[in-house]
């Protein structure tokens, strides 16, 4: 197609103004509708996550609001999904959609599009001195997948799902409660969903590695690149493998719902307990997924503070390939009280518990990556400080859980709510924030305000520890996950834990205000506002970059 | 408002009988409401009731005991529960005390192990973070070292940890091996999960089954209905009928599901276990002192997942033999209505070798 020009970068008419701000921008429409753009494409993932954030994190507050005290409260108001319903079944129904809903839009539509195709669209290019990606319309449907997928899953709200509206199985979607224990079309219209935002990140992955692998500038070699292309390659290679399973998986719930086949359905010769093989050998790695890009950022934000090269970069990016390949023979740890033998369960014990060793050797390079340096304290460095701190934590319960013998008593507790909130809500997130302060001047070619910044971080730091530290608690006095009301017993903790979800909202104010006023007002960035610790391929551009950058490859000594 | 709900939901009492028919179940939490699906639900399966409700259950499968509907169970005096072991404590911050020496096992190892390692490794890692944000500040240190690598620090900080590992697997696994090796059971009960309520039924003791329920609040349910009290157990874990099991026993729980998969667990036994449509597992427990213990479902199995408790009630084995007489049912080696005198007297839970058990829990498990 003659339009593909356009995704060529060294033809001759633009080699000589190259890096000149306003050069050769499409229309409004064409822009960001029909882009082929790497940068514009990665903001449009960026917008998509922050409302996708927004949504799941307000379905976080019903929650919240829902557990502040025994009982029901919120669930029986008219709202928009039960419109007031007097049916106590309805209720509670909604209570599982909530939980759903949370999960998977936390899962696929925030913490993936922010990481992967947000900061992974926009730096991975940049850092490795490519122009744009290997494949540029692709990686438009990969964002505009995602577009249908979110409305199908909130589509799922509106139809029937058995008991009431939408889906309410969780985001596991564990058969048979998904296949026979949920009529109605909501379980398909999610399945649906899943479907799609898988092939997105499919897409995406495909995008990734042919880009990291045949578009490093001269010089780049593997063991030259950043950590955060590192990890990027790792987490699609992840996704490469793990998706299909989870296709998969949810293709044969799809065919058990409506087309009489009984592959997790004991009276036809299946298996339910399959199921969830299935899901958890896509689900672990997924975890890896969430968390992996963190783990870039956290490298290039410590180290750019420190003004320090990252210490043990060899030892860091293969930590990552160890996590990503121990990660796909661990999965079976979401399943401890299935019913595995004896010997499964200490596999999977071991097998799970080797992962804190990579895991360890990250944690101690970003502890002496600071060693020794010059640390100043931006905020993207205290989110990134915050992150190594309470991923460790989240880290510990995770050995914790680790030992399949223990874990009887923690699975599906809030015990492991409160351990996976820490690894993602308090790690990914953190890391995202991290990210997204760090890299704001290079998008938006303005300063955030570093006041409201640090004010942001702080309130927040304690906003989620109230949150989620009291949920340990409540795991080990006996509370389960996913139920709508409690014995009073449990009222002290969640009640705590609520103040936290509020205490939360208000760093999330601070951070929409920040923004806002930093797009609009903010002071104009420089190509580096970090100094000499940032010594990555997207600071020798201009804030924002060019439209089209590295016309002529930078060559990597 | 108010009015139009109370209009749907009499013109869905009134109408919808099949809307009925997917929540028989009679004890619901229902506040305010009494939902459609209330008494009049034909039961398709057995169900749960309390028996001094209304409505007979619909017959059992197990045919030994046509009589166990009638109020016999009133002549059986209940015990009151704790205010600390068996439930969860306000404001509790650690596990529940337990009362299986596998639980205390399983619980010491996480309070007095790994519980400790996860605070010294947290405080290690706060006490470097801390140290380098102090220490190597830009004011404090202008000109940041270049060091990249350290192989020797990089070996020790890897092998470190492995050993660190290895010592919670030795325990770890020891206490696997301590789980799935039960001793000879003296008695199994069949648990199987319904939505939304259980089934516990004992198969050596004639088959009877025992059909357990959430207590509702006196203000959810209609005048004359029983609802919950203080000697019940606690809001949302009180059940109306509870699972009998003797102290001091080994007591083998075979753990299935009608329909979705539920999760059995009672906290102060320690560990649960899935329960799954289509195939039993297996899980034990020898409870080493009489009490009351709570439990609640612990896998999302559909809009009531939060309103199936468990409670286990533990006897002494002759107040055991009392209960399972009050039921229907008859001890293993006796003629039906016989007194429970082939109990060992005292009320101590010495542990006593059962007569003639190993048979019959294999036929039992057989049956399944």
């Amino acid at each position: 197609m003659a339009t593909t020009a356009d995704t060529l970068p060294l033809k001759s008419h633009e080699a000589h103004d190259a890096h000149h701000d306003a050069d050769h921008k499409p229309a409004f429409f064409t822009r960001w509708f029909m882009s082929t753009n790497h940068k514009d494409i990665g903001t449009l993932y960026l917008i998509f996550a922050i409302v996708a954030g927004i949504i799941g994190g307000g379905i976080s507050g019903i929650m919240r609001a829902e557990l502040m005290h025994p009982g029901i409260q919120i669930l029986n108001q008219a709202w928009p999904l039960g419109a007031g319903t007097a049916n106590f079944d309805e209720w509670t129904h909604h209570w599982n959609v909530l939980i759903t809903a949370h999960g998977l839009i936390m899962v696929f539509f925030m913490v993936m599009p922010a990481m992967i195709g947000g900061f992974g669209n926009w730096f991975v290019p940049l850092m490795i001195g490519a122009p744009d990606m290997a494949f540029p319309r692709m990686n438009n449907i990969s964002f505009w997948l995602l577009i249908p997928a979110f409305l199908l899953l909130l589509g799922s709200t509106f139809v029937s799902g058995g008991t009431g509206l939408g889906a309410g199985t969780g985001w596991t979607v564990y058969a048979p409660l998904s296949t026979s224990g949920s009529a109605g079309p909501a379980v398909d219209m999610a399945i649906f969903s899943l479907h799609l935002a898988g092939a997105s990140s499919i897409l995406g992955a495909i995008n990734f590695i042919t880009t990291i692998f045949n578009m490093r500038a001269p010089g780049m070699t593997l063991h030259k690149m950043p950590l955060f292309v590192w990890s990027i390659l790792v987490t699609v290679f992840l996704l490469l493998l793990a998706l299909p399973v989870l296709a998969g998986a949810i293709t044969m719930l799809l065919t058990d719902r409506n087309f009489g086949t009984s592959f997790f359905d004991a009276s036809g010769g299946g298996n339910p307990v399959l199921y969830q093989h299935l899901f958890w050998f896509f689900g672990h790695p997924e975890v890896y997924i969430m968390i992996l890009p963190g783990f870039g950022m956290i490298s290039q934000v410590v180290a750019t503070f420190s003004r320090k090269p990252v210490f043990g970069y060899l030892g860091m990016a293969y930590a990552m390939v160890a996590i990503g390949v121990v990660g796909f023979v661990v999965w079976a740890h979401h399943m401890f009280t299935v019913g595995l033998t004896m010997e499964v369960k200490m596999y999977f014990t071991a097998a799970t518990m080797i992962i804190a060793v990579p895991t360890g050797v990250k944690i101690f390079s970003w502890i002496a990556t600071m060693w020794g340096g010059s640390i100043s304290f931006e905020t993207p460095m205290l989110w990134a400080i915050g992150f190594i701190f309470l991923f460790t934590v989240g880290g510990v319960t995770g050995v914790v859980l680790a030992n399949g013998g223990v874990d009887n008593y923690m699975h599906d507790t809030y015990y492991v709510v409160a351990h996976f909130h820490y690894v993602l809500s308090l790690g990914a997130v953190f890391a995202i924030f991290a990210g997204f302060y760090y890299w704001f001047p290079k998008m938006s070619g303005r300063m955030y305000n570093e006041l409201l910044g640090k004010l942001h971080f702080f309130i927040m730091f304690i906003g989620v520890n109230m949150v989620f530290f009291p949920q340990h608690f409540l795991g080990l006095d006996g509370m389960p996950r996913r139920i709508p009301d409690y014995t009073p017993a449990f009222e002290k903790w969640n009640e705590v834990s609520t103040y936290g979800y509020m205490v939360t909202i208000a760093g999330m104010a601070i951070f929409f205000v920040n923004l806002v006023y930093s797009l609009l007002a903010g002071p104009k960035a420089p190509d580096n506002p970090w100094g000499e610790g940032a010594t990555t391929l997207e600071w020798t551009l201009s804030s924002p970059p060019p439209f089209h950058q590295f016309s002529t490859l930078p060559t990597i000594k | 408002m108010k009015l139009i709900a109370w209009a749907i939901a009499l013109a869905a009492a009134g109408l919808t009988p099949a809307a009925a028919a997917q929540t028989p179940q009679a004890a619901q939490p229902i506040k305010e409401v009494t939902g459609p699906a209330a008494a009049t639900a034909p039961a398709e399966r057995a169900q749960g009731q309390s028996l001094e409700a209304a409505n007979a259950p619909a017959p059992s499968t197990a045919p030994a005991n046509p009589t166990a509907t009638k109020p016999t169970a009133t002549n059986f005096a209940y015990s009151l529960p704790a205010k600390n072991i068996g439930v969860p404590i306000r404001g509790g911050t650690g596990i529940q005390e337990q009362v299986t020496e596998v639980g205390r096992t399983a619980a010491s190892f996480h309070n007095n192990w790994l519980l400790i390692l996860c605070f010294v490794i947290s405080a290690f890692v706060l006490a470097l973070l801390g140290y380098t944000m102090v220490r190597f500040r830009r004011g404090a240190n202008p000109t940041p070292s270049r060091t990249s690598h350290n192989t020797a620090l990089e070996v020790v900080w890897t092998l470190l940890p492995v050993l660190i590992l290895v010592a919670i697997a030795v325990p770890s696994f020891r206490l696997l091996r301590t789980q799935y090796t039960p001793p000879p059971a003296d008695l199994t009960v069949k648990v199987t999960g319904n939505q939304w309520f259980w089934v516990y039924s004992y198969p050596d003791n004639g088959g009877f089954e025992v059909v357990s329920n959430l207590l509702k609040e006196q203000k959810d349910v209609k005048p004359g209905d029983r609802f919950r009290t203080d000697a019940d157990g606690p809001p949302m874990l009180a059940v109306d009928e509870r699972m009998v099991i003797p102290a001091g026993k080994v007591v083998k729980f075979l753990v299935t599901s009608n329909d979705v998969i539920h999760a059995f667990w009672v906290p102060a036994f320690y560990s649960k276990i899935d329960a799954n449509p289509g195939s039993v597992n297996e899980i034990w427990a020898k409870v080493d002192r009489p009490g009351v213990y709570f439990g609640q479902c612990t896998e999302l199995c559909g809009a009531r997942h939060g309103y199936m408790p468990i409670a286990v009630e533990v006897v002494p084995p002759e107040k055991f033999a009392e209960w399972i007489a009050s039921k229907g049912g008859t001890m293993p080696g006796q003629k039906p209505a016989a007194t429970p005198a082939a109990a060992p007297a005292g009320a101590t839970p010495a542990p006593t070798p059962a007569v003639a058990q190993p048979a019959t829990n294999q036929a039992a498990t057989a049956q399944n």
